[in-house]
């Protein structure tokens, strides 16, 4: 179990070779998948997205049918898994809770301002208690990214444990947007400061921003998770979230997470893809190694 | 001194861009001297399906175009094929064509582009109907474009069959993948780079070189293809229909003298088309009479 500290035991974060980082990407980008294995690995992504609808255009109705996706993705074949969860505003959660009642997959809760953040405390922590109140299981918060820039660490420290307490037994992700952070050594800051306060997750980005995640900004996130573990025993789950659209790109992901965090990780309680279109490219590839016919977007549900 | 000639690599052609195949490999066809005609890359089923993904994504924007518009670009393809004969006429002589043939060939590959830039705006009207029907409807059937059309560029000839093969699909807003004749290749690539040079967006047009044998089935069964025209295949000819059955693609195989000014015309647009029928309630008219 996580023990809270102050932000004055923090220790400190290590710096980081960005060349030396995309190198190391770089090398996990080459590795051959074969058929077999590339079937279980398409298997493993589909049930670790969290399928995602966040835009203000959102209604009951696309909430209601993006859940109904969740545990139907491609009804013409049989086995394929569900995702993990669906991610939506803390106002779509009650309908997201009731209409996949019955099934394992979970709701996660967009909270704290989503996607800027640029809110007072109290909102932060009574949006965060609204979605947990409405039957969220994860609450995905955002920093305060103007505060880690302006290097208020302290305060950016005080408010993910802040909102950690709000969530009560709701995981709670931590997103970083790591678009807005710059450099790869702030993400590695960041990562370390949302570890040490109470994160169960981190995750890149709101996906609103570009870049989202890119393997350069995972990967810095992974060591720091590596890193807490080698000291403390405790795992932390990992998110990247945007930009990854394609079946090759969350297979290189995993590939990522294997030869760093190992295959304590290789499941959706520890490792999770933010997504909205990938599901579709999964189940194409998926039934392209069925068939042996390339696939056409006009036979799969529309995302 | 003599200069060592420089043998061209021709590269293949998908989405707007000229990539080496993702194989890696190459062949080098001879003509009937022994001569190499240059480096060609042998493409694999992989750049079939790029190539299919660049052609998808181009199709939306192309055929909403508006019609004229479309006329405008394929006339201008025309335009600049016209630019650059003389090096189709001697890549075809080097393909074992003589002067002669060659240019009366690459002239009526400009025709003909011409023929189809003019009827970009017109065939819509001349084939779509206005339908009696015995009720309350105005009822009426018009042409729109199908999507991502395979095409089997004629083996027999290097420019000209696959003009004759591939204007008429895009002309009505279709996006194709061609694959160039296996033998004699040279003239396709030439001509994607008249493409490239010619307004025509990237993936609209999307040309492979390499083995019939290779490329063809896979891209006769791709679920994201509508249709796969052709000469006629032979003894490959049962095979790649079985494995254009399962999405129901159109397939059509052309039988014809691609050097007749008569290989061409308005069925080879029409049938890279869907027909849509529309039945619009209207007051029933028929029985009453103007209250003037």
């Amino acid at each position: 179990m996580k023990v809270p500290i102050s932000f004055n035991k923090l220790p400190t974060s290590p710096s980081i070779d960005k060349v030396g980082v995309e190198e190391r990407v770089a090398r996990f980008q080459t590795r051959s998948i074969k058929n077999e294995s590339k079937r279980q690995g398409l298997d493993l992504v589909l049930s670790m997205i969290d399928l995602t609808t966040l835009e203000g255009k959102d209604t009951p109705g696309k909430v209601k049918q993006m859940c109904y996706k969740a545990h139907h993705l491609h009804d013409a074949y049989a086995g394929v898994p569900n995702v993990a969860a669906v991610c939506v505003y803390p106002s779509m959660v009650r309908i997201a809770k009731t209409a996949l009642n019955g099934t394992d997959v979970k709701v996660a809760s967009v909270s704290t301002a989503f996607p800027s953040g640029q809110s007072t405390r109290e909102i932060k922590i009574t949006d965060t208690k609204f979605a947990v109140d409405e039957g969220a299981d994860e609450i995905d918060m955002v920093i305060s990214r103007g505060k880690f820039l302006a290097g208020e660490y302290n305060f950016v420290f005080d408010e993910i444990a802040s909102i950690k307490e709000a969530c009560g037994k709701a995981r709670l992700k931590v997103i970083l947007e790591t678009g807005e952070l710059c450099t790869l050594d702030n993400v590695r800051k960041a990562s370390h400061i949302a570890i040490y306060a109470g994160a169960d997750f981190i995750k890149t980005s709101t996906g609103k921003i570009q870049p989202a995640a890119t393997m350069q900004v995972t990967y810095t996130m992974l060591m720091a998770i590596k890193d807490y573990y080698d000291a403390t025993g405790i795992m932390i789950g990992m998110k990247p979230a945007g930009g990854i659209s394609t079946s090759k790109l969350a297979l290189h992901n995993l590939v990522m997470v294997k030869e760093i965090l190992g295959n304590n990780w290789l499941n959706n309680e520890w490792f999770r893809f933010g997504a909205s279109s990938l599901a579709n490219d999964v189940l194409m590839q998926i039934m392209k190694l069925e068939t042996g016919v390339y696939q056409s977007s006009d036979y799969f549900s529309i995302d | 001194m003599d200069r060592v000639e420089i043998l061209k690599t021709y590269k293949i052609y998908i989405g707007g861009a000229f990539p080496r195949t993702e194989s890696g490999r190459h062949y080098t066809p001879l003509n009937s001297k022994g001569d190499p005609l240059g480096n060609l890359c042998l493409s694999s089923r992989k750049d079939v399906r790029n190539a299919v993904v660049a052609a998808r994504k181009a199709f939306g924007s192309w055929s909403e175009r508006s019609a004229f518009n479309r006329g405008q670009i394929i006339y201008r393809i025309a335009e600049m094929l016209e630019g650059r004969k003389e090096q189709f006429i001697s890549e075809l002589q080097k393909q074992g064509s003589s002067k002669a043939e060659a240019e009366k060939e690459v002239i009526l590959a400009i025709d003909r582009i011409v023929y189809y830039a003019g009827w970009c705006d017109k065939y819509n009207q001349v084939l779509s109907a206005v339908n009696p029907v015995s009720s309350a409807h105005f009822n009426f059937s018009t042409y729109e474009s199908m999507g991502v059309i395979g095409v089997l560029a004629p083996q027999a000839t290097s420019l000209i069959g696959l003009v004759s093969l591939l204007i008429p699909a895009i002309c009505s807003g279709n996006t194709a993948v061609l694959i160039a004749s296996e033998k004699l290749p040279l003239c396709a690539i030439t001509f994607a780079e008249v493409l490239n040079s010619s307004d025509v967006p990237g993936g609209v047009v999307n040309i492979l070189t390499g083995t019939l044998d290779e490329l063809a089935p896979g891209l006769a069964a791709h679920m994201d293809v509508n249709a796969f025209i052709s000469e006629p295949l032979g003894s490959m000819e049962i095979g790649i229909a079985q494995a254009a059955v399962d999405n129901l693609k159109r397939k059509f195989s052309y039988e014809a003298d691609w050097s007749s000014e008569k290989s061409q015309g308005l069925y080879y647009i029409s049938d890279c088309l869907e027909l849509k029928t529309t039945w619009h309630p209207i007051e029933n008219i028929g029985g009453s009479t103007s209250s003037y």
